[in-house]
């Protein structure tokens, strides 16, 4: 699934050495001096184990990181559609308001438990546009809404559904209705099939890699489940302990990974038709020693 | 050592609510299963295949609506007791270890619970002795230190691996694994994978391993059984059934199952035609009473035709 337009044009998103810490205690340095680009319409990876700073990652670049986490150093430089460059980590107020889910949006881990279950689907989706998009009419809104759920492949009389009325793939489609709902050119996808079957797990990434050749937008695509990400993005980075250790296309990670963790990430798990000797219990010393 | 056997084993939940009167659910739909000392069955399929139902029927959490299951040949009596002598013998790893362990109590408490309900240990010493030879046995140390842990403090796999423990304290001959590592990160999976294989060999248990992660059950178990809509569509040997699958839904489950290191796997609906006889592995009981093969018949399943349609071409 490579796209040969996005490596050419200039980075949509744009971190520079960003550092963020949790002011706890004992402080905790959970994303440290990360640079990553993200281009238009690809698709890009980030994989690694829990605690390692993904989540605080994409929570940084929609800013809705909290207390105790603070943001202590680098930039995002995003690139505005009239060609100009806004950092980030500068907007606030109406701006910060307008920017996130107009530009950025975002599926968040357990979106199945994401959805409002006491409200229906659709004024789920409507409240977007309330929020955002003022000038629309009760009317309109719901029409959008409807729109949207068929673009994800929802009939659209399930707007009328409560959330546990929705199997967990169609909740999960909602969730990337409603990050659709704007246009927005940058979805930030953080373990967005995690808790779901691998059949209709294939379907979600499919629609996925259909929506974005449709509008364009560019994914950042968070998991760990580092096979799934070789084989849907156009670049992979690999994060430990707030580190971006390595970051290169699926097919180089796959051949010649230059970094110790990726190589031991790649040996954890089987192929599923190839003959790839397991090697389970040797690896907890491994890991000791690269986390030492 | 002790075999496993469950032979068609049916369970159906009446459904109630507005315009569902009367409705059956075939949760599980005539299925057998086997499984031998030493030798690990791995059970797949999608959520609200059956998959989990069956390890219910099978821990004795659920009263089976028809099927026998025995132990070497022995049937299970009814009652408490029989339950809980079952139960030594018949023990179960939770998906997630983030709810199974009680979390306002100790390890200690935790591990020696099981140990004292099934007269393992008589007094004290035996107690410490056995505490420690458990989490030994999963590889969790320091004893002291562990046994004093609540369950917070402790991390995902080595909850799990507390579980695996408190599940071998009966000492078990089998034990069913119902997503042991599906809540855990992909980095200490294989770890945990690798303890249960271990433990399988040395204590020669019969393992029933249930998932929906093709791979790990492929190269952790000597048979697969792939399960869709509370029936059995295909079984057999686990390298066997993932590279040569016959039934669409298996295809459909390998092609759907990310694997960077080999070509895309290419469904071919027709495969079925070419191999009449597909392999039944001597543990398959054969036909069910209504003379219906293990791999039933999907033409004209509806379901099948529109999962394959979905598919675009590899």
């Amino acid at each position: 699934m490579t796209d040969t337009a996005a490596s050419s044009a200039s980075p949509l998103l744009s971190i520079r050495d960003l550092t963020v810490d949790y002011q706890t205690a004992s402080p905790v340095r959970a994303v440290n001096a990360v640079s990553l680009d993200i281009h238009p319409g690809e698709i890009v990876g980030l994989a690694g184990e829990s605690g390692c700073g993904k989540s605080t990652l994409a929570y940084t670049i929609t800013r809705l990181l909290q207390a105790p986490a603070e943001i202590t150093g680098g930039s995002i430089e995003w690139q505005r559609e009239d060609g100009g460059s806004t950092d980030i980590l500068t907007l606030d107020g109406p701006a910060l308001r307008a920017f996130r889910w107009q530009e950025i949006s975002m599926v968040f881990q357990g979106a199945m438990n994401a959805l409002n279950p006491v409200h229906r689907i659709g004024s789920q989706i409507e409240d977007v546009f309330i929020d955002h998009k003022t000038g629309l009419s009760k009317k309109q809104r719901r029409e959008r809404a409807a729109e949207l759920l068929q673009t994800v492949g929802i009939p659209a009389d399930r707007l009328r559904s409560y959330p546990h009325e929705l199997s967990g793939g169609m909740r999960q489609r909602v969730m990337i209705a409603m990050a659709l709902a704007l246009r927005p050119r940058l979805i930030i996808m953080d373990e967005p099939t995690t808790a779901l079957d691998v059949v209709v797990q294939r379907n979600i990434l499919e629609e996925i890699n259909r929506l974005r050749h449709e509008f364009g937008f560019a994914v950042l695509f968070i998991t760990h489940d580092l096979g799934l990400l070789l084989e849907i993005s156009d670049r992979v980075g690999v994060m430990l302990s707030g580190r971006l250790v390595e970051q290169d296309t699926p097919d180089v990670l796959l051949e010649n990974p230059s970094h110790e963790y990726t190589r031991h990430l790649l040996r954890s798990f089987p192929s599923l038709r190839g003959d790839v000797p397991l090697t389970g219990t040797r690896y907890i010393d491994r890991e000791e020693e690269i986390t030492a | 050592m002790t075999t496993l056997e469950a032979l068609h084993l049916r369970k159906n939940y009446d459904i109630r609510g507005t315009g569902l009167r009367n409705k059956v659910l075939k949760a599980v739909d005539d299925v057998s299963i086997v499984v031998r000392p030493g030798e690990s069955v791995a059970l797949v399929g999608e959520s609200g295949s059956g998959k989990s139902t069956i390890a219910k029927m099978l821990i004795r959490l659920v009263e089976p609506t028809a099927g026998d299951i025995t132990l070497d040949g022995e049937a299970i009596g009814k009652g408490r007791r029989a339950t809980k002598q079952y139960r030594s013998r018949v023990q179960m790893v939770f998906q997630d270890p983030f709810s199974s362990l009680n979390p306002s109590l100790p390890i200690r408490h935790q591990l020696a619970r099981p140990l004292r309900i099934h007269g393992i240990v008589k007094n004290r010493a035996e107690e410490e002795r056995e505490l420690r030879r458990l989490l030994d046995s999963v590889n969790l140390g320091p004893a002291d230190a562990m046994l004093a842990k609540y369950p917070h403090e402790l991390s995902g796999g080595q909850r799990q691996r507390i579980a695996i423990a408190r599940a071998l304290a009966p000492r078990p001959e089998v034990l069913i694994a119902d997503e042991p590592v599906s809540m855990l990160d992909v980095s200490i999976r294989l770890e945990i994978l690798q303890l249960l294989d271990d433990l399988k060999k040395e204590r020669n248990l019969a393992v029933l391993y249930i998932t929906h992660d093709l791979a790990t059950a492929r190269h952790f178990s000597s048979q697969i059984v792939v399960m869709r809509n509370g029936r059995v569509v295909e079984r057999g040997g686990s390298s066997e059934v993932i590279l040569n699958p016959v039934h669409p839904y298996t295809q459909l489950l390998v092609r759907a199952a990310p694997d960077p290191k080999s070509e895309p796997f290419v469904v071919d609906p027709e495969r079925y035609l070419d191999a009449p006889h597909v392999l039944v592995t001597e543990s398959d009981p054969g036909p069910s009473a209504d003379g219906a093969h293990w791999a039933r018949s999907w033409e004209g399943d509806a379901a099948v035709t529109a999962l394959l349609g979905t598919l675009t071409p590899a």
